[in-house]
């Protein structure tokens, strides 16, 4: 059902107290493609992702993400929806948020022991397989502190696959990383994006954006104001504030 | 959960305590309450065989048990408490030097008198500047008694200057040390803590006469009766006299005895006894203190120490049991219950972090029988005094825990619940898998603390006639004021019970907290 993955965010509003961060935003992402949000710090790119995840309720407007619909109002359906919406997306953080007190493994199998009820051998496998793809098969009994920067990321991404989702929410994943770090984490992205994963990642990495994005979408004040593939709006942005972000970014 | 033991315990203990009086069994025996904590010459533990008691009230119960064919079991209890464990049923019968007193002959049935006692004033033997009772009142003097006695009630009639004590022994030690000025206990105490000592002498004739006699339960007619018979017939085959000559308390004060038992018990204990003057330096007695002081030798008292222990560590840890359990519901109630569960919570922690413990024993152990039999529920609420300990402390470190739990688990970020969500677990699966484990190694340290905290608040329960450490040290010290040396034993016997807490905890916050740095 490749049409689940359409996420549609139509006119969605949310305030914290008197400041507005996403005001009447628009935005659709196809599947499989792979959506860079980029922008301003505090133009409400992370509260988009997490309102799309169901983790911050928003004011007004309407999330729908394949059947399953999002609404201001605090009913079981849209509970429903965000837990189902949450299967179908996993979410991926600036800091990490592995679980300190289990091992790399067991932070992977987690999951899929006790929602999916995976046996326990059978999710020990599937979180073996999944380190062995982001390269940390031999991390896996370190404890989370025991693990650099970049290798506790690839673990949180390999926990969120651990739930075979179609897509995943990556929130500024990178930021927390040096440099160096920075490399291994995105080019599991790009290596999940081969397997027709639908991506939508807020980054200010402005080289991964051109090289893996099939979109780039730019947020200011809480609204989208350019949208289109990376060479048009990285080299020949219409809005005069995404050419001024894009300076101060990129010098 | 483990709720579902908690709310198994209650039923279950309500169960487990029959009242004492009120089944109509004659076969079972009968339970006699008395303090044998110093209670020579009235009950004591035997020096020889600490399971058995000694005293003449010892023997006299067990005359009255061959009289009344039916044996008489004696149990341990407070004596400032027997007024109010007769009340809630606790036992059949109190002796244990029992004033006839107008207070408690409205509370308690009283039987005939089974001994007429007289007080004595005994002071240093280098006193000089008094001679009698109102003499030391007019030099200022500081008299020490037994609380709750007719000693204490005739210095409050008189206005003297009054130190009153829980026990019969250590007046006496405080008078030699100068702490006090004089003494003033009924002449049997005299006779057996103050006579021998050659530093303690008595200071002028005894006075104030009155009349030991057993107490029931108010609605108990039928085994007064009984007991009031039993008594009129010691009294005539000379058993009741042969006894109190043994102990060597018997004097010309008990023929009085004779003339009373001619009449009916309520006259009788109506009929003031008269004060004879007595020559109590014919009677021979040896010097209690020293004799059980000599006896209390390491392997005389550290089994019994050792029992105590074992009650301690029983109640604590059942106590500890309930009020983690208690505490968890608590603190969940107070994170994620709607507002008016969480105001309850909240109450609920400040009420019992609020009131003392002591308070909250009594009402549970005494309060809850009164609630009971006003509410009709007859005597369904009389928990035995285990229960009540455990009930009471586990409501009380309820309170305590439940705050460090609330505090442990609220420690742990917000971004875990996130991920957590974010995996599709539902909230209390994320409570379970994620959260406790990592709130656990913030709260093992302070509810070690309570844990080794309440190993001594259990020695308050002693009030209720539950024999732990601390009631076992302060039984015997009493009897042989060793104080240091009982003490240091009882002290090693805590340490011995705390330390390896201490380590327990220390190793379960680093075999749990291996993800953390």
């Amino acid at each position: 059902m490749p049409d689940d993955l359409h996420i549609g965010v139509s006119n969605v509003t949310k305030r914290f107290a008197a400041r507005t961060v996403l005001d009447g935003l628009n935005l659709n992402v196809e599947p499989r493609q792979t959506v860079a949000v980029i922008g301003p710090s505090g133009s409400g790119k992370s509260t988009l992702l997490r309102c799309i995840n169901g983790l911050t309720a928003f004011d007004a407007g309407e999330i729908c993400v394949g059947p399953h619909v999002l609404r201001p109002k605090h009913t079981p359906e849209v509970a429903a929806a965000a837990r189902s919406i949450r299967q179908l997306f996993g979410m991926i953080f600036q800091d990490f948020q592995l679980f300190p007190h289990l091992t790399a493994v067991q932070n992977v199998a987690e999951a899929p022991r006790h929602v999916l009820k995976l046996g326990n051998t059978a999710a020990r496998q599937r979180a073996m397989a999944l380190l062995e793809r982001v390269g940390l098969a031999d991390h896996a009994d370190a404890f989370p502190r025991e693990l650099s920067g970049g290798q506790k990321q690839r673990v949180a991404i390999a926990r969120a696959m651990a739930m075979e989702p179609r897509g995943l929410l990556c929130d500024e994943i990178t930021s927390a990383l040096d440099p160096e770090l920075k490399t291994e984490v995105l080019s599991v992205l790009e290596d999940l994006k081969r397997d027709g994963m639908t991506l939508l990642v807020v980054t200010h990495e402005i080289g991964f954006a051109r090289r893996a994005a099939d979109r780039i979408v730019v947020l200011c004040g809480g609204r989208v104001i350019e949208d289109g593939p990376p060479s048009q709006v990285l080299d020949e942005p219409k809005e005069a504030r995404t050419q001024q972000f894009l300076r101060q970014v990129l010098s | 959960m483990k709720v579902w033991f908690v709310l198994l315990l209650i039923p279950l203990a309500v169960a487990g305590c029959g009242r004492a009086g009120d089944d109509g069994n004659t076969e079972r025996p009968l339970l006699w309450a008395a303090d044998a904590e110093g209670g020579l010459p009235y009950i004591c533990r035997d020096e020889n065989d600490p399971d058995r008691f000694v005293g003449f009230e010892v023997e006299l119960a067990a005359a009255l048990s061959q009289e009344l064919g039916r044996p008489i079991e004696p149990k341990q209890y407070e004596f400032q408490s027997l007024g109010a464990g007769s009340q809630r049923g606790d036992f059949d019968l109190a002796m244990n030097g029992l004033e006839v007193t107008p207070d408690r002959r409205k509370t308690l049935r009283l039987t005939r008198p089974y001994y007429v006692y007289t007080l004595q004033l005994v002071a240093r033997a280098d006193e000089t500047r008094f001679r009698s009772l109102d003499e030391c009142k007019a030099v200022g003097g500081v008299v020490g008694t037994l609380e709750d006695t007719a000693a204490q009630r005739l210095l409050d009639r008189m206005q003297v200057k009054e130190s009153p004590y829980g026990n019969q022994t250590e007046p006496y030690k405080d008078l030699e040390l100068g702490r006090l000025d004089a003494v003033l206990l009924d002449l049997p105490i005299a006779m057996y803590y103050a006579k021998p000592n050659e530093n303690l002498k008595f200071v002028g004739q005894s006075l104030d006469p009155g009349y030991y006699a057993i107490g029931l339960a108010k609605d108990n007619a039928a085994l007064a009766g009984q007991l009031d018979a039993a008594l009129e017939r010691l009294l005539e085959n000379g058993q009741l006299r042969r006894i109190y000559e043994k102990w060597g308390i018997w004097n010309r004060s008990q023929e009085q005895l004779f003339k009373l038992y001619q009449m009916p018990v309520e006259k009788a204990l109506d009929t003031p006894p008269v004060l004879i003057a007595e020559d109590s330096a014919a009677a021979d007695v040896r010097d209690a203190v020293a004799a059980s002081s000599e006896a209390q030798t390491f392997s005389y008292y550290f089994p019994l120490l050792l029992q105590g222990a074992g009650v301690t560590v029983a109640l604590t840890f059942a106590s500890m049991f309930v009020a983690m359990v208690l505490g968890m519901v608590i603190a969940t109630a107070r994170l994620y219950g709607p507002r008016p569960v969480q105001g309850a919570a909240i109450l609920y922690v400040e009420f019992f972090r609020g009131i003392p413990v002591l308070l909250l024993l009594f009402t549970v152990y005494y309060g809850l029988p009164e609630i009971a039999k006003t509410c009709g529920l007859g005597a369904s609420l009389n928990l035995p005094a285990w229960a009540a300990a455990i009930i009471t402390f586990g409501l009380d470190y309820a309170a305590y825990e439940s705050e460090i739990y609330r505090a442990g688990i609220a420690s742990i970020p917000k971004g875990q619940w996130e991920a957590a969500a974010s995996l599709g677990m539902s909230r209390p699966m994320t409570f379970r898998l994620i959260i406790l484990p990592q709130a656990i190694r913030v709260i093992l340290p302070p509810s070690t603390n309570d844990f080794v905290a309440l190993f001594k608040d259990t020695s308050l329960v002693s009030i209720i006639a539950v024999v732990e450490l601390t009631k076992q040290y302060q039984m015997l010290t009493k009897s042989s004021l060793r104080y240091l040396e009982i003490g240091l034993v009882t002290a090693a016997l805590y340490l011995v019970m705390s330390v390896p807490l201490g380590y327990l905890s220390r190793y379960l916050e680093k075999r749990w907290g291996k993800g953390h740095a």
